[in-house]
């Protein structure tokens, strides 16, 4: 197949092919005589008319070997990354920061117990299975951080989380090498990511982050790798990179939702991509439904099927209840064992939060009085959408009430109360009940039905506020009714508790809901947590501008003088530097955009090439801080410092780049080619013995500290303190 | 010299007709009646206040927006006469005889009433027909929501005037860009659009969509200019006068502009009012009244034995003082944490003779000022002295009442010598005001968490009640209900007959415009897709008129009503009022374009006329038909039930026989 499309493919494969075919060829022959120092690192980018010239063949089968220096470099980079990430990762033996939210989950997974998370299950699923099959039984509670881990195997849980951790530095290395083409540029984003406290500090715990970023900057790869192979597309190493970008989009939105940040990136790329195809007039609208096929296939059927894979597993391993069913609808809970659901039990009025039998109501028809239960020979009458009812509380035999008075808490709602004696009241205990979403006439099911009730005489609607009542109302949630007629969720009720002995009784799996429903339904959970999750106020939170300037890190454990504290910052030399160079790429990038819109004659073939590595490659990465950043603004949720490593990774990519390109662009005006290699590489080392040197300083943040605080001079991190903010 | 009287003075006078009579129509439409109801009717509650306050001179602070559109009321209210007298606290009250009701409505009517032919006009410099500009104009004429919302004391129709008036100015600008660059002309319509987009956000910060998608228009029209290889040999200069007179009035002069409408505000009000506790103590010291009585003749600086009450900055949820009486913290609170038992300090947010301390010299003894005075000076040690109680503000290493992880802050007591005395402060100046000092820092060395030490102890709050009271209303609706108008406003309902006034749009316009954006879009993907092909389905200058009415057109749509998704405050029917002009001016857009383009036979071309007359006249019926409820005509019950279009439609029907 490949072979046959071939030749028709041939003229823009051919265009496209000439970075890719570069290589070891190259660079002994085309580089000008200018710079001839310099071809090795950069020259392997290459201009077209050569490539037509020699022939090449555009598809190699594979892609040339790398040569031996570039196989060294990742080796160093490998090793150093795995020794940083897993130097001094027993330590400290306890439970540190969020630990206690994910090593709790993960033991909840080994437990089979159901709980919920605002997060989608994948990485506490993985957590789990490291921990399970690292020998680790899942009995430790994990109940707040500072709890010492003792006997119990933490190590396997720990140990994976920095494994993914340390692949982010080969990834980064890889990604900024295909995009720039520049081992150097490579090098540099490389040690900036292990000689970043921060990045290893968040590598160390069973934490969501690193399987996050794994997946993140595994999907950033694949794709960099899935364009550099356009000039082949439909063979074997394209197909491998496509879906493997889709696998790895799937794994990040299946940790967490930030996920869609690099879905989005991808998209994006994507779109960029098919356009391109789409001017290509020598591709017939046939080859291109192909392409667009295949990106269908493997950026969103395969994502979409491997994260509802994801959700089964979840669902099918997690089968006991336990303390997530109160979040899930009535018919969900019902499938978990050990539900109380078919015991007695219901939500009640005053939306009380337990199950208990003071939850349970009669329901009677408005105008009579005749439903007793024990009566044999009153048929039994279903109630239908539409009618008007009353419900009187079983134990205390009041009716459900409501009246032009304003509620305890939200005054514009009107006040609920019980009223009458023994179940004769007033007009004002009439309710019209109806279903969502149903004619009059229907009959109302247990646990499937939701329902509105419409208080009749006012037309308000029962709902729960969601306000807690204060002492007085045992600190119950307080319910009112609205006079504003929306449809909230707050105002849906359904029947839990039904007892009638007169009716059959129904086996739990009739209200089995779909696998669909489940996963909706769990969407529409965490879609609320996460909103749910705002500062409280007063509380002092984390802003998104803090970040970039890493204005104040995260305490993951210990605070005095005599606790082992590990503080989660930055390597501020690193963060700055990336930070100064967003903005120097700004301004590089303008220019050059300037530059090549008002068609200045570029003097060299370097400066073609330059920019196209910032505009393309760097503009490429700079979108992806700008995906993984600028929306934190936006969002009301609680924010925490490490949301920004995300972005952080992008930063330092778009440093390595940066860098690279400024000192070659600078380096190539010093006119002996000898003093313009000593310039650049000087350049590119001196940064990194910068990096290197700050790292040493800053260590004890991620590796422990015991002792006197920052402030005090006899202090090992004496001096460091140079942002009040920090706190360590 | 005298070179004109060589030649006659001739004044040549070209005028449309067409013009001046859709103005006159919208004039007629929007101010026809314009003192009925003489009675509040919906956020002129809201808006009168701030009125009567300018009226009196008052200072105030609306945190929901600028003055501008504050400032532009209160001149009609000023013209008319009004005294600001008059009780804003419900909607249906009806006025008293000072109100001069019809002055204080004309200024949103007027601007209402213009925006027609801005419409118009911005047609034609779209360079789209006569016919098509008219269709626009006739449009918003005919839009009930529209005349609703220009006929009170409301701040929509002046918001949507100014950034129709900048859209046009940007489009007279760019026009004239081509032959005529740096004319006077030229200058003028730049000018005009950066003065309109501050006078638009000065009005309500809404306006900032408006204006963020003109900035992008200029900078992309900027950036084709800058690849316009045709002017490279004119060279970098002339761009670089472009980009500077571009910047200097589509971004300076705004800002500035906007600067200078809080100047005036600040400038008109210079009496102390309800509001004056949100700003800081020294510029609560400038108004006349208030707090200025108690500042004036005191001393500046705060010298050692100084009698002080201390106000926390911040002043969120509310401004307090530091605070202690003979209270004692609990000896164990409800969790089972233990206290020091020593006298409460807290914040407290009344003046209170409570919350006078005196700043003494560790070193001495002594109370009184010394002669000369010492002031004390930034970064001196300090101990404060409760002038009631006579105790020192002390901190130990005992948890925070609400924040354990903070320390507790408390007045010392001597009855047992366990704890010692750690009374000593660091006096920290951010500024030095007449009242104020901002201590941050305590000075003894184990206190090391000295900011949110100071939170804790100013933010003893226990009850928070305020929040988020205000999210819900019987009105308000959410974004996704704008687009089919699922919801309305009743503005008023008159005290005993059925007559009322609701927001409510013109159903058939409202329709038609969803279908305008919709064709336009899918419309414009097909061109694209097939251009991308090297398919050309209609000419290029076409294509171009295409896209830049798109831009600016489903452009201001976009802006103006996508960013209400993600905002989390209180929503309206009338936010969607701007984005609505935008989408309407795209219906004779795209009319125009299928006709011109898609109509090929003239046969095609009568039949589409005629479609167009046909629903055009639904139109006219629509507005005919809701007219009463825009203009508040005394309707009867069978009347009022069809017009319930919608069931989600509220409108108000008085139950019979009470």
């Amino acid at each position: 197949m490949g072979k046959r499309r071939l030749p028709a493919a041939l003229p823009a494969a051919a265009a496209r092919s000439l970075p890719e075919a570069a290589g070891t060829l190259a660079a002994a022959k085309l580089i000008p005589a200018a710079a001839p120092a310099l071809r090795q690192d950069y020259g392997s980018r290459r201009a077209p008319h050569s490539a037509s010239r020699l022939g090449t063949p555009p598809a190699s089968p594979l892609s040339p070997r790398p040569p031996a220096g570039r196989r060294a470099a990742l080796g160093l980079v490998t090793l150093l990354s795995f020794a940083s990430r897993f130097h001094r990762l027993p330590e400290p033996p306890h439970v540190c920061w969020d630990e206690t939210h994910f090593g709790k989950m993960g033991s909840y997974y080994i437990n089979r117990t159901f709980f919920f998370d605002v997060h989608p299950p994948l990485g506490k699923m993985l957590i789990g299975l490291a921990g399970y099959l690292s020998g680790y039984d899942g009995t430790f509670p994990f109940q707040k951080p500072g709890d010492r881990y003792e006997q119990h195997n933490y190590m396997g849980m720990r140990g994976f989380c920095a494994f993914l951790g340390s692949c982010l530095v080969p990834f980064a290395y890889l990604t900024v090498l295909e995009l720039s083409k520049s081992l150097p540029a490579a090098l540099l984003t490389a040690f900036i990511l292990i000689f970043d406290t921060g990045c290893i500090t968040l590598s160390q715990y069973i934490l969501l982050d690193p399987i996050l970023m794994f997946f993140l900057m595994g999907a950033v790869l694949s794709m960099v790798k899935c364009n550099s192979c356009a000039d082949r597309p439909f063979s074997a190493s394209w197909w491998l990179w496509l879906s493997l970008t889709g696998v790895n989009l799937a794994g990040a939105m299946g940790v967490k939702f930030v996920g869609l940040f690099v879905v989005l990136l991808v998209g994006l790329n994507t779109i960029n991509d098919l356009w391109d195809l789409l001017g290509n007039l020598n591709l017939s609208l046939v080859t291109f439904g192909k392409h667009f096929l295949a990106r269908v296939l493997c950026l969103i059927l395969l994502p979409l099927t491997l994260y509802m894979a994801m959700f089964a597993v979840h669902f099918a391993v997690l089968n006991k209840s336990g303390p997530g069913d109160g979040f899930f609808s009535s018919a969900f809970q019902s499938q978990l064992i050990g539900n109380n659901l078919h015991n007695v039990s219901i939500p009640e009025r005053e939306s009380y939060l337990h199950k208990d039998l003071n939850n349970l109501w009669i329901i009677k028809k408005h105008d009579s009085d005749a439903a007793d239960l024990s009566d044999s020979s009153s048929p039994v009458e279903f109630v239908r959408h539409g009618d008007i009812i009353r419900l009187e509380h079983k134990e205390t035999s009041r009716n459900l009430h409501s009246h032009q008075h304003e509620a305890p808490l939200t005054r514009k709602h009107f006040q609920v109360t019980g009223y009458g004696i023994n179940g004769t009241g007033d007009s004002n205990d009439f309710w019209r009940i109806e279903v969502v979403g149903r004619r009059a006439g229907r009959l109302i099911k247990v646990l499937r039905s939701k329902i509105r009730l419409t208080h009749v005489a006012t037309g308000c609607i029962l709902g729960s506020s969601g306000k807690t009542l204060p002492k007085w109302g045992w600190e119950q949630v307080e319910v009112t009714c609205t006079p504003y007629v929306k449809e909230t969720p707050n105002s849906l009720w359904n029947f839990e508790d039904h007892i009638n002995p007169k009716l059959p009784n129904i086996s739990l799996d009739v209200l089995k809901p779909s696998f669909v429903e489940i996963l909706l339904e769990s969407h529409m959970v965490m879609i609320r947590g996460n909103s749910g999750l705002k500062p409280k106020d007063n509380e002092v939170t984390s802003k998104p501008w803090h970040w970039p300037i890493n204005y104040q890190g995260l305490r993951f454990s210990g605070v005095n003088e005599t606790d082992y504290r590990v503080y989660l910052l930055g390597n501020p030399v690193v963060w700055w530097l990336n930070l100064f160079t967003i903005g120097l790429y700004l301004l590089i990038a303008i220019s050059t955009a300037v530059a090549l819109k008002r068609g200045v004659q570029l003097t060299s073939e370097h400066k073609g090439e330059l920019s196209r590595v910032v505009l393309c490659g760097g503009g490429q990465v700079a979108l992806g801080w700008l995906l993984h950043y600028l929306p934190f603004f936006m969002m009301g949720r609680v924010l925490y410092f490490h949301h920004y490593f995300p972005a952080m990774l992008f930063s330092s990519m778009l440093t390595g780049i940066t860098w690279d390109t400024l000192l070659k662009f600078f380096s190539q005006f010093l006119s002996p080619s000898t003093t313009a290699r000593r310039v650049y590489e000087g350049g590119i080392v001196a940064l990194i013995l910068l990096i290197v040197y700050s790292f040493y300083l800053f260590h004890p943040l991620s590796y422990g500290m015991i002792g006197p605080m920052a402030s005090d001079p006899s202090s090992p991190m004496a001096g460091l303190r140079w942002m009040d903010s920090w706190e360590f | 010299m005298l070179g004109f009287l060589k030649n006659p003075v001739v004044v040549t006078a070209e005028i449309n007709l067409s013009l001046v009579a859709l103005t006159v129509m919208g004039l007629m439409s929007r101010l026809w009646g314009l003192s009925y109801p003489r009675a509040v009717v919906f956020d002129e509650v809201y808006y009168g206040q701030f009125v009567s306050l300018y009226m009196k001179r008052i200072f105030f602070v609306d945190d929901s927006g600028p003055p501008l559109g504050h400032m532009l009321l209160a001149l009609g209210g000023y013209l008319g006469g009004f005294d600001g007298n008059f009780l804003w606290n419900r909607i249906g009250a009806e006025y008293s005889m000072n109100v001069p009701v019809c002055s204080l409505r004309f200024l949103p009517a007027l601007a209402g009433a213009l925006c027609i032919p801005l419409a118009y006009q911005i047609l034609v410099e779209l360079h789209f027909s006569h016919c098509a500009a008219l269709g626009a104009a006739l449009l918003i004429l005919l839009e009930n929501s529209l005349i609703t919302q220009s006929r009170f004391m409301l701040l929509e129709s002046i918001l949507i005037f100014f950034i129709l008036l900048a859209v046009l100015s940007y489009l007279k600008f760019y026009n004239l860009q081509r032959h005529s660059s740096f004319s006077g002309r030229w200058c003028f319509w730049l000018l005009l659009t950066g003065v309109a987009c501050s006078c638009a956000v000065g009005v309500k910060y809404m306006g900032l969509f408006t204006y963020m998608l003109l900035l992008a228009i200029a900078g992309l029209h900027f950036w084709h200019m800058l690849g316009d290889r045709t002017l490279s040999n004119v060279g970098a200069q002339l761009l670089g006068n472009m980009g500077l007179t571009r910047g200097l009035a589509l971004l300076v002069i705004p800002v500035a502009m906007y600067l200078s409408f809080f100047y005036v505000h600040l400038a008109l009000l210079y009496r102390s009012g309800p509001h004056d506790q949100i700003m800081t103590s020294a510029f609560q010291a400038s108004l006349e009244g208030g707090l200025a009585r108690i500042t004036q003749g005191q001393p500046l600086e705060v010298a050692y034995g100084s009698q002080i009450t201390l106000r926390n900055v911040l002043g969120k949820p509310m401004q307090c003082w530091l605070h202690s009486h003979t209270n004692t913290y609990p000896i164990r609170y409800e969790n089972g944490r233990g206290s020091s038992h020593q006298q409460q300090v807290t914040c407290y947010p009344f003046k209170d003779v409570n919350n006078w301390w005196i700043v003494k010299d560790p070193g001495m003894q002594q109370l009184v000022v010394s002669n000369p005075p010492r002031p004390v000076r930034h970064g001196h040690i300090v101990q404060l002295v409760h002038g009631i109680t006579t105790r020192y503000l002390n901190t130990h290493d005992v948890a925070a009442p609400l924040s354990p992880h903070s320390q507790e802050v408390s007045c010392y007591i001597d009855y047992n010598i366990s704890m010692p005395a750690q009374n000593l402060w660091r006096v920290v100046k951010h500024n030095i005001l007449h009242l104020k000092l901002f201590i941050s820092a305590c000075y003894l060395s184990h206190c090391s968490n000295s900011e949110s030490l100071l939170f804790t102890f100013f933010f003893q709050w226990k009850i928070l009640t305020l929040k988020n009271e205000d999210t819900e209303h019987k009105y308000s609706s959410s974004a996704l209900d704008w687009i089919t108008m699922d919801t309305n406003i009743a503005y008023w309902l008159h005290p005993t007959s059925g007559a009322q006034i609701h927001l409510l749009g013109n159903v058939c316009t409202w329709a038609s415009a969803n279908v305008a954006a919709v064709v336009y879009t899918c419309l414009s993907l097909w061109y694209l897709i097939r251009r991308r092909r090297k398919i050309y389905d209609i000419p290029e200058d076409a294509w171009q008129l295409w896209v830049s009415a798109g831009q600016i057109c489903v452009g201001g749509w976009v802006v103006n009503y996508l960013p209400f998704f993600l905002m989390e405050k209180t929503l309206f029917l009338y936010h969607y009022l701007p984005a609505l002009t935008f989408q309407i001016l795209l219906i004779p857009i795209v009319l125009q374009h299928l006709s011109d383009h898609l109509c090929r036979s003239l046969l095609s071309k009568s039949m589409f006329s005629a479609l167009v007359v046909a629903w055009f006249s639904s139109v006219c019926f629509a507005y005919r038909t809701f007219s009463p409820v825009t203009y508040g005509e005394p309707l009867s019950v069978a009347e009022l039930k069809d017009l319930r279009w919608k069931d989600s439609w509220n409108i108000l029907i008085r139950k019979q026989g009470r």
